[in-house]
């Protein structure tokens, strides 16, 4: 239904002080000084720290920071990184979406609880997560001895890099799906079923496809986290060049050794790995919703 | 398909929604479920389609007992308020959703031929890969019900299918359904709370309130012999006056008139604003509170001697101004023992 | 006919599927999240109380709390302020760059700490931009407390910000708009009619930015220096035990954090209880739709 609106000659009437022309009247105080205070500390405490260390790595010519960020320990900390995200976030992937599920679709006694403890990780300094990581999968530890037995080793291999980057990220997926659930229009999943289909086909083609933009959304920000994580993994990692050395540690490695234009360009390396995850959380997203925009 | 409900029963927690319902319902037929909110007619709906379990009863389709089957496997089709079309999925995507997932294997040629034919049924030709949001309410709910055929039903369900659209709307897509009903001949049930759409629409009507039956008929059965106050105030205005019955005879305000088969006692005498009449002669003494002026007439506001308010249409030509002091005229009324 | 109520069952209602998952998440996460907890505090009790006491009462442990919790006081009330001030500022009124300053400031949730750490070095170290001027003037930001307050700001940038932001853009501008209009100050308007209603959320935000600020540990590592006793952090001073194979002594500081955590917990859930952390749609996932 159209409803006219209004007269346009009736915010004539409106008291003559707050007319400004053509233009839309702030009625709201309080712009300027919320404004500049925003702009104030955003520029002093993101914008000023990235732009400088943006403009140091630049600093440095092309062929140096391409010697630096090229070099063979760089690359093979990009590779553990890179891989361990990816397999963290698929594990996370398949134990999020179950959880969420869970923690929406049944009752069970305990459920609630579940449902708090599972904010752990991001509550949990990853200093903390990281050394008790670390005792549970240590050789002599709980975990580790009882793995020992079976051949699979997790503290300082890759493996290891995996369990804490798994650990650190693991509500992402969770706290972004669950509430898409909930909210899930419970008479399309009704519609389904009298048309006849399956649970595994109303699951896949009805249910799953609503919860792709969440789901993206969680497995980026998941797989972001898993890429800058320090903190949980340093313990965990062994952090032996050229096989379990992640990316973050390196910048930190060159940052001691007094290096700080390596410092600069491995840390620039993240930087623009962050940006670009960023860039394609917001493509994929924008193409996962693509059928809630007006044509 | 013959669809009969023998005694059904269904509770929520503690709130009984429907209690013991019989009905059966012809192949065929068109039938309307009516009532207020809260009468249990989309409880029973969604029982027939196997969405709830009735606690109690049977629902038979044909002769075989599919007070059990499974929601997927009963073959309705159900057609919901607010669509419940998939938001991921096209137009010509949500309607072969079913055939997809169906047991029967399909073509995609098969499939896509069923599309564009029940497009056409539906006078959506052109619009098979907009999505739902890129379509008008009434166009989505059309989808709704091309979805719901594709799988050939064996009964068509529409949950107050008119509920979320415009007026204008509403009567297009009535006469539009009424007109495919004809065509396809399939039983068809569907609930709202609107009597007009009810008695515009539907072979039969049953009246629904309180989780009970409360009459069922043709239109004009429920119109012209309503069983009970609450059926004649439910179906449209009307006007309650009251009065006695003795020995067959009806006395209101002063006027006496035939009341076959009433109770002796007080009695509530109904009748509709089209029921009565204003008069300078004789009648129950009535003086006009309001005179309002309508494109297809003139309504009266009056109230009688006996205090009560009154409502009645007279053709625009009626001489008449606020304060004026006459007669009504009872042509048609139905008594009730009060 | 049984009297039990029966639902028809909705997808993945069917035992053998509700069992399976319940089980594989309830095994997984016992192992994954419940498992750690429990070690920390094992191997905290390990020390005995005594020992645990010894520890805590060290006056290394003693100057890394104090420092944490100083941070803490520090940084918590400033981006609490500013968190307000930004929400503000861009649910309130309508200037152009409003999604791109969003934008901007949620970046610190998607860098690697180290990154931020690294950056804050080129600003205030000897190499930076202001490093040359700071040290003329004998001001010491780096290696010192100004530098980890600055650090652990910028992690938390986000944290009070997206909280408020969606809450305060779903409430709209209404209430503002009626107070304003019956001449109330922008100030009074601000405390009793937009507070009121963003009470729980601002809290919110508040609860988790402390805990992550006590708990930050890359970001401030880089920007502290690890100086025992002078610049460490309870989360550097848990390393440095733990690296000095004083595992149990580490173990016994991250107990305290640990509590930290489940208290942050605790409070997330009450505070959800009264609604906070509900209107949480990804601010970057919004589809660009009409917004009043």
């Amino acid at each position: 239904m159209e409803s006219s609106p209004p007269p346009r000659s009736a915010t004539r009437n409106d008291p003559p002080h707050k007319g400004e022309g053509k233009k839309r009247r702030r009625v709201l105080p309080g712009l300027p000084l919320s404004l500049g205070i925003t702009l104030f500390y955003v520029g002093l405490i993101v914008v000023l720290p990235l732009g400088a260390l943006v403009f140091k790595a630049a600093s440095l010519g092309p062929e140096d920071y391409w010697r630096i960020v090229s070099s063979a320990r760089a690359v093979a900390s990009y590779r553990v990184t890179v891989l361990s995200a990816l397999a963290a976030t698929a594990f996370n992937l398949v134990f999020g979406l179950a959880l969420a599920w869970v923690l929406v679709r049944y009752s069970f006694p305990g459920k609630r609880l579940v449902d708090a403890i599972v904010d752990l990780p991001f509550a949990l300094p990853t200093a903390v997560a990281g050394i008790a990581l670390t005792t549970l999968f240590a050789p002599n530890g709980w975990f580790g001895s009882a793995l020992a037995e079976t051949g699979v080793k997790v503290a300082y291999t890759p493996l290891g890099i995996m369990v804490a980057m798994s650990f650190t990220s693991l509500p992402f997926i969770v706290r972004t799906v669950q509430p898409v659930l909930e909210d899930l229009d419970p008479t399309l999943e009704e519609a389904a079923q009298t048309l006849g289909g399956s649970d595994r086909s109303i699951f896949l083609r009805g249910i799953l496809p609503l919860l792709m933009p969440a789901l993206l959304a969680g497995l980026s920000l998941s797989f972001a986290r898993s890429l800058g994580e320090f903190g949980a993994i340093i313990f965990i990692a062994g952090n032996q060049p050229m096989s379990t050395e992640i990316t973050a540690l390196l910048a930190f490695i060159r940052l001691e050794e007094y290096d700080y234009q390596a410092a600069a360009a491995i840390a620039s390396v993240l930087l623009i790995a962050a940006f670009l995850m960023l860039a394609a959380t917001n493509i994929l997203q924008a193409r996962a919703l693509r059928y809630t925009a007006r044509g | 398909m013959k669809i009969r409900l023998d005694n059904v029963v269904k509770t929520f927690d503690t709130f009984r929604a429907v209690h013991g319902v019989s009905l059966d319902i012809e192949s065929g037929e068109l039938l309307a479920l009516l009532g207020p909110s809260g009468s249990g007619k989309t409880t029973i709906l969604r029982m027939v389609a196997g969405l709830e379990f009735a606690d109690g009863g049977h629902i038979y389709f044909g002769d075989q007992d599919a007070t059990d089957i499974p929601v997927r496997d009963r073959g309705v089709g159900f057609v919901f308020q607010h669509y419940a079309l998939f938001p991921h999925m096209t137009v010509a995507e949500n309607i072969s959703f079913g055939m997809k997932v169906s047991k029967v294997r399909r073509s995609p040629a098969e499939m896509s031929a069923r599309v564009a034919d029940l497009l056409r049924l539906v006078r959506l030709e052109g619009l098979g890969e907009r999505f739902p949001t890129q379509i008008s309410g009434g166009q989505r709910q059309r989808v709704a019900l091309a979805r719901a055929l594709a799988v050939d039903p064996k009964v068509l369900l529409l949950d107050e299918p008119f509920g979320a659209l415009d007026a204008n709307v509403r009567r297009d897509l009535r006469r539009w359904l009424r007109e495919i009903h004809g065509e396809l001949g399939i039983t068809t049930i569907f609930v709202t709370h609107d009597q007009e759409e009810a008695l515009d629409l539907a072979d039969r009507v049953v009246i629904l309130n309180e989780g009970k039956i409360i009459q069922q008929g043709t239109p004009e059965e429920v119109c012209r012999n309503p069983s009970s106050a609450f059926v004649m105030k439910f179906l449209g205005d009307t006007n309650r006056l009251s009065g006695s019955v003795k020995s067959g005879v009806a006395s209101i305000g002063g006027v006496t008139l035939d009341a076959d088969g009433c109770p002796d006692g007080a009695a509530e005498v109904y009748a509709r604003p089209s029921d009565l009449e204003w008069s300078r002669e004789s009648g129950i003494p009535a003086s006009v509170l309001r005179v309002i002026d309508r494109p297809d007439g003139r309504r009266l506001v009056a109230r009688t001697a006996g205090g009560e308010t009154v409502e009645l249409d007279v053709p625009p030509e009626t001489v008449v101004r606020a304060g004026d002091e006459g007669f009504l005229r009872i042509v048609r009324m139905k008594v009730f023992a009060a | 006919m049984p009297q039990a109520k029966r639902r028809p069952p909705r997808v993945g209602d069917s035992p053998a599927v509700r069992r399976t998952l319940i089980g594989f998440v309830l095994t997984v996460g016992a192992l994954l999240i419940l498992a750690p907890l429990i070690v920390i505090f094992a191997q905290a009790a390990s020390l005995g109380l005594d020992g645990f006491a010894r520890t805590i009462s060290h006056p290394d442990t003693r100057h890394a709390i104090l420092l944490t919790v100083l941070t803490a006081l520090i940084a918590v009330p400033i981006n609490t302020a500013f968190g307000i001030a930004a929400a503000w500022a861009i649910t309130k009124f309508d200037f152009w760059g409003r999604r791109f300053l969003l934008v901007v400031i949620e970046i610190p949730f998607s860098i690697s700490p180290i990154v931020a750490g690294v950056a804050y070095l080129f600003v205030y170290g000897l190499q930076g931009l202001f490093g040359p001027l700071l040290e003329a003037w004998d001001v010491k930001i780096l290696f010192a407390l100004p530098g980890i307050v600055l650090a652990s700001m910028f992690v938390t940038a986000p944290f009070v910000v997206r909280e408020l932001v969606p809450l305060m853009q779903a409430q709209g501008r209404d209430l503002e708009e009626a107070a304003t209009s019956l001449g109330a100050s922008g100030w009074r308007t601000f405390f009793s009619v937009t507070l009121p209603n963003i009470r729980w959320a601002l809290l919110y935000g508040v609860v988790l930015c402390n805990a992550r600020v006590m708990g930050e540990f890359g970001a401030v590592s880089v920007v502290s220096g690890n100086i025992r006793g002078q610049t460490n952090t309870l989360p550097l001073h848990i390393e440095l035990l733990y690296h000095d194979y004083q595992t149990a002594g580490a173990f016994a500081a991250a107990s305290i954090l640990t509590v930290l955590a489940l208290v942050t917990i605790v409070a997330k859930v009450l505070l959800e209880r009264q609604g906070a952390g509900r209107v949480h749609r990804p601010a970057l996932a919004a589809p660009t739709g009409k917004s009043a």
